[in-house]
């Protein structure tokens, strides 16, 4: 019997060996979409929790890794969904700042406030497919949807990100 | 909105965002072992304490309908 024969079964030493073998990709892609290591750590064990209690849906012979990154993006756009919306000013800020610095970070905060007030859904699509350059089937396929939904959610997300940045701009 | 539009925005969002550090700086599996030897916590929906609230404030007003009810339980 081979690993994911044994993990479909509920063997913990599979899925031991599993966790060991997968856990580094899991935390890289919910990192890229929550942008928190504390929060991506916390969530990649809520992932392989989920995985385990459904061990006994996944079909053995079946693409594990594919598996498992869709359940890592749901909990991630649950972690979106609860996580109350703030934009928090970076820790580099200059104490004194100057005309120019000012504006950098009030400009940086304006992009961030934009980003927070997107629907979860689509600011997933905007991390990985606008920050992080995935491609729309690699987004699809962790969202388990479509890839014209993928290019949908991302055109509404770019126009209201668009629309928000410009009345940002206007007023400065 | 053309490729350069994109990019723009590509690019302003990528200096707004802080980059998170890109690699796991522990071993998860003792936390792992831990959650997994977590006694199941049970979660009642909140539709099922609105439903016993409803029950008993029915039983409080119309005493009558308690055997009803524990008939039906």
């Amino acid at each position: 019997m081979d690993l994911l024969e044994r993990f479909a079964a509920g063997d913990l030493d599979a899925f031991e060996s599993l966790f060991r073998q997968h856990q580094a990709a899991v935390y890289r892609w919910i990192v890229r979409i929550i942008r928190d290591s504390a929060s991506a750590e916390d969530l990649t064990v809520e992932t392989f929790l989920r995985a385990y209690r459904s061990h006994a849906r996944f079909r053995a012979d079946g693409n594990f890794e594919a598996w498992l990154r869709r359940i890592a993006t749901n909990a991630a756009l649950d972690h979106l969904r609860k996580a109350r919306i703030h934009v928090e000013l970076p820790d580099d800020l200059p104490a004194d700042p100057t005309p120019d610095a000012a504006e950098q970070n009030e400009s940086r905060v304006a992009i961030l406030s934009a980003l927070a007030s997107l629907a979860p859904r689509l600011r997933v699509v905007v991390q990985l497919g606008l920050v992080e350059e995935e491609s729309y089937r690699t987004i699809a396929n962790a969202l388990g949807i479509s890839e014209s939904a993928v290019k949908l959610r991302m055109f509404r997300a770019v126009r209201i990100l668009r629309k928000k940045l410009r009345q940002w701009d206007v007023r400065q | 909105m053309n490729d350069h539009e994109l990019n723009e925005l590509r690019q302003r969002l990528r200096a707004a965002i802080p980059p998170p550090k890109p690699e796991l700086a522990r071993d998860l599996w003792p936390v792992m072992l831990a959650r997994l030897n977590e006694p199941a916590r049970i979660r009642v929906p909140w539709f099922d304490w609105l439903l016993l609230g409803a029950a008993c404030v029915l039983a409080l007003v119309f005493p009558g309908l308690i055997p009803a009810l524990l008939y039906h339980l």
